[in-house]
């Protein structure tokens, strides 16, 4: 669905844009937002009552806004929230390559939360894939009404006119008479908007920011120290909070003494939030704050709480316990989630078969700004100021928790300090409003790092086992992986064990490999935290060990590993959606558009391979070479990581080659940042992350425990390599994490002989 | 009540002396580039220079910073061409930022760096910026951005 509308005389945007700006507003419904997301966001949204979508309603609900000022300033509206992808620039792009604007006059404002602009969830790395046809054909709308309105003004046929080569001006081929934009913005303002079929979208040949390099629109603000994150937010007589939050899931306060707290200078009093009502959803998770005139009084105050915590059923919970339950599990029949031909049958013939099982633990995404938000509440009004993927979640979440409206919830975007799937749930914008509306002031909530750390929306712990059957070339005739852990589901739902079909087409019921008998099976995991989105999701865990267990069978078959790996994907070949598991959703992409292509995940991982110089470098003792390849968010990535150990037997990641494509590409610099990113994310999880419980209290607290690679504990070279593609644009910020820790083990065995088959590498010693 | 200069500013400071200048710059001033990462002095997102050299400012109580000149990474560049120090310019050149929040930060230990090693080694980096983490890991073109500014930054 998609409609665009003339709006110049309509309002839209007062405040924004002056009155005799042109605005063109448009609804955009991209197919994926119109199917009920993956991973239980569908119960979420039924958990937090929403409204439903606002979109499908016949009324016009505009998405996007372009502006054109009569001094030629082109403003457009940032729909989705920036945290890193760049999506704040690329989005932009596509609209003013179009419209042939001049980028240097293209001013982006961020939009607030509102239903208007259709789902803002900016989540799942699909910010371009969504939108690059609606954005195209946006640009294309107002550069046709502009030459409209040249036209008119000249009293010749519109033909005769056009935007380019020079940008953000109109010519009169014939005469070569001009006119800029922005003395167009007023005429164009008073035409009706053309049929999208008479608009004439640019070739590729004349695209002049698509597919080239630029810097993102914040880049001076970030290195001068003016960019606003959330952190940075200010409302005049705010007051400041730190919250002390259950050290268990689903603790209360069983009894509070403040009275130390309340001497600290600068602090004002303390507030009880109370306990979520499950399921724990996006609802914060109660405690005690501490309302002071600074961040660091009321941080001094919470130490002096002296608080005794009911801890309630989850205190059971414990690390190496519930590790073990899962192995378990997986060493048990589950329940099949994708099935072709007959593995039993298979096995039961009695070829060499060879098993192994995989652990990932619990993760935490840590992005360098810790959750963080302002919010006002005043006459049942709630105005909030945050650094979130999600305002309108936002707007649903304070609105319940609060009992007001949810849309008379207001939520500014900030740019967001990281993110990395966490700043989706905005429990911390809830214990905001909710501590404003009883202070009656407006009220900044400040998470520490340890807060951040110990009490995250996990990245999920999951173990894996895989069986496969080797036939006579050492290829397998049959291949069972089971994989268990706590579902993203258990958020949204109580006693929702098994992985959803999102979680699982992440990597698990659509193995591309060409084996006959292939089954996938998932067991039921219960959750003892808050479980959520980290970048890639269960592809993490899948990919760890589908392309563990890969390099395993290529070693006992005796044969390359790249060679194998190009074996298992087999013919190139479309594979038909039938043939993956039953509800496989392909991340909400048309299948007609994105399928899965083994050419193109065989051809990423030749190029990683041939650029790394696999198979041609010497290599000497203690060294290695590992690859993997991975499709997720429609995009494949493959990696090549060349490893060494040193002297004490610690590995240190030399090169990296992670070969990608991601079909069309927007901004190409973009696209090496985030694969460059997403290498030394994979490094960091592989080398050194992991969340562990205790009694249902979480152990690691800030950086020192919870690590994360430094410049001299990261790759030392990345090298990115785009695959030129005109295939629809694809996902670019979660795609390259999966296969990094897979093939960085791969490596190491290769440099040692030693397996690994448990995350973090710092469990074997190796980091 | 302590004096002390803040980006050429003569301030007076008349709360808690064992508050970090952190928060002092942050909550008291307002000068919000000055970024909170960990509050426990490892991840150099607060580093600001304290005559001249890079400090940790969430483990700077403003009494230790009496008499001091403090720059924060909004005067960071000035005095230089376009108001950006050679440090910046070489971040923006190499378009290092992605979310951005750890820049802050990398670039003030990078210019001190630089101020001590006009021509820093891989070795020089390493241990010179080891304190600094970027979750997002731009870590192969801060290395970069600041090969590229070595010998130029003052
Ligand atoms: S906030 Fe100061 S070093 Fe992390
Ligand atoms: S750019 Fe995001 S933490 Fe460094």
């Amino acid at each position: 669905m998609n409609r665009i509308e003339n709006l110049s005389r309509r309002g839209f945007l007062q405040g924004v844009l002056s009155t005799g700006a042109f605005v063109l507003g448009a609804q955009f419904v991209p197919e994926a937002l119109l199917s009920a997301p993956s991973d239980g966001r569908a119960t979420a949204d039924a958990g937090l009552g929403a409204a439903g979508d606002p979109v499908g309603a016949t009324a016009f609900h505009p998405n996007v806004f372009v502006g054109l000022e009569p001094d030629g300033t082109v403003v457009i509206v940032a729909h989705r929230s920036e945290m890193g992808t760049g999506s704040r620039t690329s989005l932009p792009r596509i609209v003013a390559d179009e419209m042939e604007a001049d980028w240097s006059r293209v001013r982006i404002v961020q939009a607030t939360g509102d239903a208007k602009y259709g789902n803002q969830d900016t989540d799942g790395s699909h910010s371009v894939r969504s939108f690059f046809e609606a954005m195209r054909v946006y640009g294309a709308t107002a550069r046709t009404m502009l030459v409209q309105a040249a036209a008119l003004q000249w009293n010749v046929p519109a033909s005769e006119c056009q935007a380019s080569p020079e940008p953000h001006v109109v010519t009169h081929v014939p005469t070569g008479r001009t006119a800029g934009y922005g003395e167009l913005a007023a005429a164009a303002a008073r035409l009706p908007v053309p049929p999208k079929e008479s608009l004439q979208l640019k070739p590729r040949s004349e695209w002049r920011y698509i597919g080239k390099d630029a810097s993102i629109f914040d880049l001076q603000d970030i290195c001068t120290g003016k960019a606003g994150y959330g952190m940075d937010a200010h409302r005049e007589g705010m007051l400041f909070a730190s919250v002390e939050h259950p050290p268990v899931l689903g603790g209360k306060v069983a009894s509070l003494d403040d009275s130390d707290a309340l001497k600290v200078p600068g602090v004002r009093q303390t507030v009880a939030i109370e306990p979520f009502k499950p399921p724990h959803a996006f609802q914060p998770l109660g405690g005690v704050a501490v309302i002071a005139d600074n961040t660091w009084a009321a941080f001094q105050g919470r130490r002096k709480l002296k608080i005794n915590w009911d801890n309630g059923a989850n205190a059971s919970f414990n690390s190496d316990a519930y590790r073990k339950e899962l192995e378990q599990t997986v060493r048990q029949p589950c329940k099949v989630a994708w099935n072709r031909g007959d593995v039993d049958a298979e096995f039961a013939k009695g070829a060499k078969t060879l098993e192994a099982g995989y652990y990932v633990p619990l993760l935490a995404h840590a992005s360098m700004e810790p959750p963080v938000a302002v919010a006002e509440y005043r006459d049942g009004r709630v105005e909030a100021w945050a650094p979130t993927q999600d305002p309108q979640a936002v707007q649903e979440t304070v609105g319940q928790v609060l009992g007001v409206p949810k849309e008379n919830v207001l939520c500014h975007v900030t740019l967001l300090g990281g993110a990395f799937g966490r700043k989706s749930k905005p429990d911390y914008v809830a214990e905001a409003a909710v501590l404003s509306k009883k202070t009656g002031r407006p009220v900044k909530v400040v998470w520490t790092r340890e807060d951040d750390i110990k009490f995250d929306y996990y990245h999920t712990v999951a173990a894996a086992y895989m069986k496969a059957a080797l036939g006579a070339n050492g290829m397998p005739t049959a291949w069972l992986q089971r994989s268990a852990f706590p579902p993203i589901g258990s958020t949204f739902e109580l006693n929702n064990t098994y992985g959803s079909g999102g979680e699982l087409g992440m990597g698990w019921t659509d193995t591309p490999f060409a084996i006959p008998n292939l089954r996938a099976e998932n067991g039921p995991a219960a959750a003892h935290v808050r479980i959520g989105w980290l970048r890639s999701v269960a592809n993490i865990y899948h990919a760890f060990a589908v392309q563990s267990f890969a390099a395993e069978l290529a070693h006992e078959a005796g044969r390359d590993q790249l060679d194998y790996l190009l074996a298992l994907i087999g013919p190139d070949r479309v594979i038909d959606k039938k043939n993956l598991g039953a509800d496989y959703d392909n991340m909400g992409a048309d299948y007609k558009d994105y399928p899965v292509d083994t050419a193109r995940l065989r051809r990423v991982a030749e190029l990683a391979a041939e650029q790394s110089g696999w198979g041609k470098r010497k290599l000497g003792p203690g060294q290695g070479m590992g690859i993997a390849a991975h499709r997720s968010f429609v995009t494949y990535v493959a990696t090549v990581v060349q490893v060494e150990m040193d002297q004490q037997g610690k590995v240190r990641i030399g090169r990296v080659d992670s070969a990608v494509d991601t079909g069309t590409v927007v901004n190409p610099d973009s696209v090496r940042n985030q694969m460059e990113g997403a290498a030394v994310f994979g490094a960091s999880l592989a080398k050194y992350g992991e969340i562990t419980a205790t009694n249902g209290a979480i152990n690691q607290g800030n950086f020192t425990d919870y690590g994360m690679c430094r410049i001299n504990e990261a790759p030392r070279e990345i090298h990115v390599h785009i695959v030129q593609s005109d295939a629809p644009p694809a996902g670019v910020g979660e795609p390259g994490v999966p296969p990094f820790a897979p093939a960085l083990c791969n490596a190491i065995f290769a440099a040692t002989g030693k397996r690994v088959r448990e995350l973090p590498l710092t469990r074997s010693g190796l980091a | 009540m302590i004096q002390l200069t803040i980006n050429g500013v003569r301030q007076s400071f008349d709360g808690d002396p064992e508050m970090p200048l952190l928060w002092y710059l942050r909550d008291g001033l307002g000068l919000t580039g000055t970024k909170f990462g960990c509050g426990i002095g490892v991840c150099g997102s607060c580093v600001v220079h304290q005559n001249g050299a890079a400090v940790r400012a969430c483990m700077t109580p403003v009494r230790v910073a009496a008499g001091a000149e403090i720059v924060t990474i909004e005067a960071l560049g000035s005095g230089h061409e376009g108001g950006l120090h050679p440090v910046q310019k070489a971040w923006m050149a190499h378009n290092v930022p992605q979310c951005g929040y750890c820049q802050a930060g990398q670039i003030m230990q990078a210019a001190a760096l630089l101020k001590s090693t006009p021509h820093p080694t891989d070795a020089d980096i390493d241990q010179g910026m080891a304190g600094n983490i970027c979750r997002c890991g731009t870590y192969q073109r801060i290395r970069g951005a600041i090969k590229a500014a070595a010998g130029e930054a003052v």
